[in-house]
């Protein structure tokens, strides 16, 4: 048991790591276009936003496991196959990437126009007005988007068992509910809650530490 | 050094600047002030192209600012520095890499910074809090460090946006002394909007009254509020009404330009008309370095010619009071 439980830990851990950092690698880019094209922006347009508007919502709106179906020749091109763990990355990516922009792009707007004023009347340009200072101040509410993401990550890699990635959630349908294995069920559950717990836990502590 | 002429601005379909016409001196302290909404934030904005204009010109050294490229304006802004009433530091950057951003945006290597902000920071008196955040510091510090940053591109004009209407009148006095010794020390021309007429008095060379959009009145300082037409009257309000003077007889307010002729001018006017007056009140006010009065009279009905004619001889500002 410890062993499949180790496995799976592994499992989980690699997905959703790797779906993360990819996320919100590329979240960043929507999310900064986003912010730039809308209408309070430093460079409205409005046919660029409503686009990418609509597509962001449009991935938003499907289930994981539907999504997770529909791009499979599309993760057979990236991955190389089509299940396993390495296969399971490039769906959780795919539906984070909407999640993440979001966060960042909500993040980048809280920031304080006047301080953009300001960044502007001393000259500088767009690309360091994004950079040097939108970011810089939105670091804090970004880390907390992270967290949340992670932490829905980790929910939605459950079903990565679908595809055969393994990871604690499958473990827990499989030898938990399928098997009627009740310690592997609860024993599985109060690690999934141990790793949302100190996420959490984490990403607060990261929060109040960069506010200030 | 910045010549306005003829600007106007619509948002949409409503006007907010009329016909602007002002021209500022190079070294000179100009205020321009008037209540919320009345435009004058809008102008200050148009003269650094934070904001652009529908008609006229604005020239800043004789370049034009609505015709820069992009490229361009970002250099010109070099040129003027600006502070806010929000004071709109970065929260996450101390009070060093705040002043340190706008030569970091330029460009400038790091020993160049460090000699600049030190510089800066004396300048303003904040080298202790250095390394403090903003949000360790009271509003009259979060506005001495904006100021650095203002001037850490070394401009040649300063532009104040309500700076002073965040903070306590002790904290104003101490920024307005701190701009003053700006615009002495190192020649900066400087532009001021408030809605405080403490600043007007305290600091500005000259003041236009901005309401609706457009100039009402325009001049020193002393001239128009010591003498003050009916739009500053209406600006200036509740301060008027709450005067009462006696109801026999007329009375009259007069203006002096400076303290000291007060005194001789009324004893004198006694004295050559050989009639009798009551001094109902006057007071003193302080605008930048010079003193100026006015004293409100109360004479009899019929001495009422003779007293104009005499103020009109000597040159004295001078108006009846309604009852």
């Amino acid at each position: 048991m410890a062993e499949i439980i180790l496995t799976a830990c592994k499992e989980t851990f690699i997905m959703v790591a790797a779906s993360t950092a990819l996320a919100v690698i590329l979240g960043f880019i929507p999310a900064i276009i986003l912010t730039v094209t809308a209408s309070d922006g430093l460079k409205p347009n409005k046919a660029v936003y409503t686009i990418l508007d609509l597509l962001v919502n449009i991935f938003r709106s499907f289930p994981f496991i539907i999504l997770m179906v529909i791009i499979i020749p599309f993760t057979r091109a990236i991955a190389g196959k089509s299940y396993g763990v390495g296969a399971a990355i490039v769906p959780l990516t795919v539906s984070a990437i909407p999640f993440v922009a979001r966060i960042i792009e909500s993040a980048l707007r809280e920031v304080d126009q006047g301080v953009i004023e300001a960044a502007k009347s001393f000259g500088a340009s767009n690309t360091q007005i994004i950079f040097k200072v939108m970011i810089k101040e939105a670091i804090p509410a970004i880390v907390s988007g992270i967290t949340l993401t992670v932490i829905s990550i980790i929910g939605y890699s459950a079903m990565g068992g679908a595809i055969g990635a393994g990871g604690l959630g499958d473990v827990a349908i499989r030898y938990g509910y399928q098997r009627y294995e009740t310690d592997m069920m609860i024993a599985t559950c109060v690690i999934l809650i141990i790793f949302v717990q100190g996420l959490q836990a984490l990403g607060n502590y990261l929060y109040s530490k960069l506010s200030n | 050094m910045i010549e306005i002429t003829n600007v106007e601005k619509h948002f949409g379909d409503v006007q907010v600047l009329k016909d602007i016409n002002i021209h500022i001196n190079q070294g000179e302290i100009y205020g321009l002030i008037g209540h919320s909404g009345a435009g004058k934030s809008t102008l200050l904005r148009c003269i650094n192209g934070l904001e652009t204009y529908t008609g006229g010109s604005v020239k800043v050294k004789d370049r034009e600012v609505k015709e820069l490229n992009p490229r361009e304006l970002r250099e010109f802004r070099k040129d003027l520095g600006m502070i806010f009433q929000n004071f709109n530091l970065m929260s996450r950057k101390n009070v060093f890499d705040n002043i340190a951003l706008p030569l970091e945006v330029w460009g400038a290597d790091k020993t160049e910074i460090k000699e600049k902000v030190e510089k800066l920071l004396t300048l303003v008196g904040l080298s202790e809090k250095r390394n403090a955040k903003p949000s360790a510091l009271s509003g009259g510090q979060k506005q001495r460090v904006a100021i650095a940053r203002a001037l850490a591109l070394d401009p040649a004009i300063l532009l104040c946006d309500e700076a002073t209407s965040a903070l306590d009148p002790k904290t104003t006095k101490d920024i307005l002394s701190l701009l003053l010794k700006i615009n002495e020390q190192m020649g900066i021309t400087i532009v001021i909007v408030t809605h405080q007429m403490e600043v007007i008095k305290e600091v500005c060379q000259r003041v236009a009254l901005i309401d609706g959009g457009k100039i009402r009145a325009e001049g020193k300082p002393g001239d128009i509020f010591l003498s003050p037409d009916t739009h500053l009257k209406k600006f200036l309000g509740a301060d008027e009404e709450d005067e009462f003077y006696p109801e026999e007889g007329i009375n009259i307010r007069l203006y002096f330009p400076s303290a000291s002729s007060e005194n001789q001018v009324i004893t004198k006017m006694a004295k050559e008309l050989s009639i009798d007056f009551s001094i109902i009140g006057g007071k003193l006010e302080k605008f930048r370095h010079e003193i100026l009065g006015s004293l409100i009279i109360n004479i009899e009905e019929r001495d009422k010619e003779a007293v104009t004619a005499y103020l009109e001889k000597k040159a004295i500002l001078w108006e009846v009071l309604k009852n």
